[in-house]
Order: structure tokens, then C-alpha cells, then sequence
């Protein structure tokens, strides 16, 4: 069975952002850019199935621009066995992006689909079960388990309540939450190897994807800043305060 | 122009961020209905019929429903939808689940969490871990949104909304539920609750969490949250979760204990009334934003507060 993962290029996940001075949107020029945690969990889902035989290929694709290809190239180091760039410099909607993985998918025919949960830049939560409905694909979100037997997969789920388990049949888009796994570092060898693994270069109309957005950026505004920073020196200070400054006990 | 709003309920009772949701929907604009879909959801139903300010429920009730799977959602508000001009989920995982479905089956690019509601077509929605707040405008022509309840007061009671049973999808469907695990406990819903006691990975082990954590939550009647290292090292379980990737939070009160206040973390509690820290590195970030910060050990700190409240009256 051969598995596709789409993998995000975001800044990385340690750096904090800088909205721009006209509000257009948020700076990232020199910032360092990483692959989206959650699609690392995701390529590391994929590793491992194949590592146990559940999986015969792994192909991890990215909608972006061309330094999106590191990104690939972190996959393939981690274990994936090739690429695709689809080429956009504009950010790209969930929704176009959904829409080029649906045709990815209709040439690549893979059983399963393993994205991150949610991107760390855009926050969206939306790619993997937009990219199931446009497929008619049962879907798995948030997942903390994958089970694969036969034609279908379990996954536990991470919901409000705590853990629901749910069968899909297969092909299924599987979305990962954090607790599925940690993923591993890549090796030197593995770097260098994954040098010579192909990325395939394609752009949105090479699948006839009209990926013009359909939300208009009105303005990007810093947060309301929070007035904080006072100390208290006792705990009874800290219940008097509570108590008769704040009114909260 | 007419909003749908997706009840968030249990079947056997409506939560909270329904009436929530049902405030945003207001500010769209137009007649407010909302759906109960769920297996022997009625008092959900009733419920939601006593929100201020909806037209009408809809009740759909059937095995099919009784998890409120994304695909038997799907067969139910896609239909619906030639009579919407808009449809809000909460931002649960239930409404995190189905909505983006139910967007791309409408071709509508949806909006997530969104936490102001300036227009019909124009919305405000946090990025970047909330370090930055996005306004847009949506140009397709019915709107799909996920709403984040902490940033909307509820609607009030006292309506009296006539409720119309509608069927539920038949099925079969190609997910199927299984089992579920869910937390057991008598203490508040984390993202409704008034006051929030959070501990991170200072606590070091489930059995100190539950011991440090737990009975300073009960004593000031508040729900428990985690941050994410507490989770992942299985001190708490992950729906304790609190932030960017977690649940959201905006109590009157926040307590977090051993927490430093990554931005990811504050992503999900920033919004609180009032913030208290404990926290044993006066340089700990959480510190930035906390009204109260304890410099201390938290395991003296900790019962010094417990035996402070009593002595306080609290
Ligand atoms: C993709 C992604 C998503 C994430 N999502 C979330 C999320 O939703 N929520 C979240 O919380 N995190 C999230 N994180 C993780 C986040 O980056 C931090 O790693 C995490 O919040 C740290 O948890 P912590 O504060 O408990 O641990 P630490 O950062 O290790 O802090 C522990 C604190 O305890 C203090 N301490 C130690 N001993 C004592 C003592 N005896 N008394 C008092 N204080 C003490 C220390 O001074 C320290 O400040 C995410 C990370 C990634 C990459
Ligand atoms: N431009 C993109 N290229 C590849 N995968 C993407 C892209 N955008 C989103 N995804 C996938 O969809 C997931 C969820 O993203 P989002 O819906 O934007 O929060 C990510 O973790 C990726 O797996």
C-alpha cells in the first residue's frame, strides 16, 4: 500500500512572529522555516508503517514555493522514498491546496493519507477533512493510534472527552495528533541519501486546480498586548490581592 | 439571510459553547436556527429551544448520529445548506471534525476560530499561535465558520423556539465508531469553567500532579488543565490540554503551577481574566503575562495556599 503525505514548509515552530508595520500580513523574511510539527508525526506514521510492512511507499508532497523542496527533503531523509513539489509562492488556501491533493491522489492511488491535524502558521485544522470530503473518503482526525488491518484502519482519536477510538475503511485520510509518536531525527546517511531520491515538479495547473483564494486579507494586527509582570511576594499577598484587587475569590 | 448554528451537546444535556455560538450567529445577522443532532438527543433538543433568539430547532435523531461522525454529519448539514447562508460550528474537536467537510463539499473555503464577527462577510480569527490576529473578509457565498466560544458571551435563556424533527442519515457510512475513553470527573468543563488550575511538568509524575493539582482545583471549585509536556509525560490525560493545539480557555481565574509559558501554551489561556503564575525561575516567561507572579517552589507554595484560602475565608 503506498502512502501519501502532504508536508507544510511554516516558520519554525520555536520562533514568534512579526506582524508587519502596514498591517499586510507577517513578516518571515530571515526567519528559519521548518516543516510543520504535525506533518513530521505524520512522516513518521508513514516510516513506521512501512518499517513494519503495512506501507511499500511513501510520497511526500508539498504545495509551495521552492525552498518547500528542504522540506521534501526532510521527508525523504526521514524515510520517505520520493517527492512532489506542486509550486505556488502565494500562500495557498486549505481548500486549493485540498483540491490539489485530490488529484495528486487520483494519480498516485495511494491507500492511505497522513497530514498534520493542523498547520502552526495559518492554525486552519481544515486540509485533511476537506481533502476526504472532496474524495468521499472516510476520515480520521487527530489521531494517537493507527492500526492497519485489512481494508481498514483503527485510529484513536484525541477528543474534548478524552479517547474515541473509530474504524475507517480504507482508502482513508488520517489526520495526527501530537501523542502518535516522536519523530525521529534524521541521520547523516540518511541526509545524504535522500539527496538522490526524486522530487517530481509540478504547479496547480498541471491539475487544472484554480487555487485563486477566496478570502480577502483585510489587515494582520498585533494582539491586544496583556498588561502582566507583577510579582507578589507571599501567598498571603497573593489570596489578599485575589481577593480584594482582583474580586475573583 | 439565515445562519445555521451546530448545537454542541452530549445528547442528554447542550453545552455551554452552544449558546455561544448562537451569539455569533447573531451578529451575522438574519434568523437564527439551530441543529441537534445526536441519538436520543431531546433534552438537548428542549435545550437549545429555550436559547434567546432562535427561530427554530432542528432535531435530527437516529443511531447514525448518536457519535456525530464527520461523514453522517456531513449527509445531514450539506442538504441542509440550500436553505443557509451560513453555518457555525464550535471550535470543539466535533466541530473541528465535521465543518472543514462540510465546507469543501460546498466549495467554500471555511474560517476557523473565528473570534470577532464584524459583518455578514467580514471575521476575526487569531494566527501564529494567536501572535497574530487576522481580519478577513469571505467571498464565497455561504459561509462555513468555526467559532471559538470563549470569545463570545452567551445568549440567555427564556425563549421558546418550536422544534422540528427532521431525519437523520441512514447510513452505512464508511467510519464506524468504536469505543471511547472518556475522562470521568465531577469537576467543571474545562473550556467553560469560571477557574482553571493548570499544572505542567514541574509536577514530575501523574501521582504528584493528581495530589499537588487536583485538590487545589476542587478547593477553588475550578476545572484541571495541563500544558503539553504534563500531557505528553502522561502526568494528565490529553484532553487536559490547554493551547495553540489544545483547548482554549478563558476563565476569570488561571492558576498555572510549574508551567514556563510557551507561546503555545499561552496561546490557549491568554485571554483570562486573571492570570497567576508559580513558578520557581523568576525568569519564566509565563511571568511576562501573569498579574500575580509567585516566585516559588511550588511544592511549599502550594499548601501555603491551600491553608491561605482557608484562612481567607475562601
Ligand atoms: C506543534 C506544537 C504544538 C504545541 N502545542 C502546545 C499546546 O497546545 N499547549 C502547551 O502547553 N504546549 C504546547 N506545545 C509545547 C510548548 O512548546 C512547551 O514545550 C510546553 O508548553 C512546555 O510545558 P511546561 O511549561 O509544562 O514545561 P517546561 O517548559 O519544561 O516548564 C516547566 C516549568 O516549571 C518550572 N519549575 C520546575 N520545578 C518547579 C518547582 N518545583 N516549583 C515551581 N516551578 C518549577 C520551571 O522553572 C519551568 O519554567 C506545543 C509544541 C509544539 C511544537
Ligand atoms: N501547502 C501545503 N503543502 C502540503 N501540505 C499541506 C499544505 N497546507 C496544509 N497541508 C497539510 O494539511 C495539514 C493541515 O493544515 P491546515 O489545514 O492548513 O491547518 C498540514 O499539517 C499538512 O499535512
Amino acid at each position: 500500500m503506498k502512502v501519501l503525505v502532504p508536508v507544510k514548509r511554516v516558520l519554525d515552530y520555536n520562533l514568534k512572529v512579526r506582524v508587519k508595520p502596514d498591517q499586510s500580513g507577517v513578516d518571515l523574511s530571515n526567519l528559519k522555516m521548518s516543516m510543520n510539527p504535525f506533518c513530521e508525526i505524520a512522516v513518521e506514521e508513514a516510516v513506521r508503517l512501512k518499517e513494519k510492512g503495512a506501507a511499500t511507499e511513501i510520497v511526500a508532497v508539498s504545495i509551495g514555493p521552492d525552498q518547500a523542496q528542504e522540506t521534501i527533503r526532510t521527508a525523504l531523509a526521514m524515510g520517505a522514498d520520493r517527492g512532489i513539489l506542486v509550486k505556488a509562492d502565494a500562500e495557498m488556501e486549505p481548500l486549493a491546496v485540498a483540491k490539489i491533493l485530490e488529484a495528486v491522489v487520483a494519480e498516485e492511488a495511494p491507500g492511505l493519507v497522513i497530514l498534520g491535524k493542523q498547520a502552526i502558521d495559518d492554525d486552519s485544522n481544515q486540509t485533511g477533512q476537506m481533502l476526504a470530503a472532496l474524495l468521499d473518503w472516510p476520515q480520521a482526525t487527530f489521531a494517537s493510534q493507527i492500526t492497519l488491518d485489512g481494508g481498514k484502519a483503527t485510529v484513536v482519536r484525541e477528543v474534548d472527552g478524552g479517547l474515541q477510538t473509530v474504524a475507517v475503511e480504507l482508502p482513508a485520510v488520517v489526520t495526527t495528533d501530537l501523542r502518535l509518536n516522536e519523530p525521529r531525527y534524521a541521520s547523516l546517511p540518511n541526509i545524504m541519501k535522500a539527496k538522490k531520491k526524486p522530487i517530481d515538479l509540478k504547479t496547480p495547473a498541471d491539475y487544472g486546480v484554480d487555487a485563486a483564494p477566496r478570502l480577502q486579507v483585510v489587515k494582520v494586527t498585533e494582539p491586544p498586548k496583556r498588561q502582566g509582570g507583577a510579582k507578589v511576594k507571599t501567598v498571603d499577598e497573593l489570596v489578599d490581592k485575589l481577593k480584594n484587587e482582583a474580586g475573583v475569590l | 439571510m439565515a445562519v445555521l448554528v451546530i448545537a454542541e451537546h452530549d445528547n442528554a444535556s447542550l453545552k455551554e459553547a452552544t449558546a455561544k455560538v448562537v451569539a455569533a450567529a447573531k451578529a451575522i445577522g438574519g434568523d437564527v436556527d439551530v441543529l441537534v443532532a445526536g441519538h436520543n438527543a431531546a433534552p438537548a433538543a428542549q435545550a437549545a429551544a429555550k436559547l434567546d433568539g432562535v427561530r427554530k430547532v432542528l432535531h435530527a435523531d437516529g443511531q447514525s448520529l448518536a457519535k456525530q461522525l464527520a461523514e453522517a454529519l456531513d449527509a445531514l448539514v450539506t442538504p441542509l445548506m440550500t436553505g443557509y447562508d451560513a453555518v457555525l460550528f464550535p471550535a470543539s474537536t466535533s466541530g473541528k471534525n465535521a465543518a472543514p467537510r462540510i465546507a469543501a463539499r460546498l466549495d467554500v473555503m471555511q474560517i476557523s476560530g473565528v473570534i470577532g464577527v464584524l459583518g455578514p462577510d467580514l471575521f476575526v480569527r487569531p494566527i501564529y499561535a494567536g501572535n497574530a490576529i487576522l481580519t478577513v473578509r469571505a467571498t464565497d457565498a455561504k459561509k462555513v465558520l468555526t467559532v471559538q466560544p470563549t470569545a463570545f458571551k452567551a445568549v440567555g435563556g427564556g425563549g421558546e423556539a418550536p422544534v422540528e424533527t427532521i431525519a437523520a442519515p441512514a447510513g452505512p457510512f464508511k467510519a464506524a465508531f468504536v469505543a471511547e475513553e472518556l475522562s470521568k470527573s465531577d469537576r467543571p468543563e474545562l473550556t467553560g469553567a469560571k477557574r482553571v488550575v493548570s499544572g505542567g511538568r514541574a509536577l514530575g509524575s501523574e501521582a504528584e500532579f493528581k495530589a499537588v493539582i487536583e485538590p487545589l482545583a476542587d478547593r477553588l471549585g475550578a476545572a484541571v488543565g495541563a500544558s503539553r509536556a504534563a500531557v505528553d509525560a502522561g502526568y494528565a490525560p490529553n484532553d487536559y490540554q490547554v493551547g495553540q493545539t489544545g483547548k482554549v480557555v478563558a476563565p476569570e481565574l488561571y492558576v498555572a503551577v510549574g508551567i514556563s509559558g510557551a507561546i503555545q501554551h499561552l496561546a490557549g489561556m491568554k485571554d483570562s481574566k486573571i492570570i497567576v503564575a508559580i513558578n520557581k525561575d523568576e525568569e519564566a516567561p509565563i511571568f511576562q503575562i501573569a498579574d500575580y507572579g509567585l516566585v516559588a517552589d511550588y511544592k511549599t507554595a502550594v499548601p501555603e495556599l491551600m491553608a491561605a484560602l482557608t484562612k481567607a475565608g475562601v
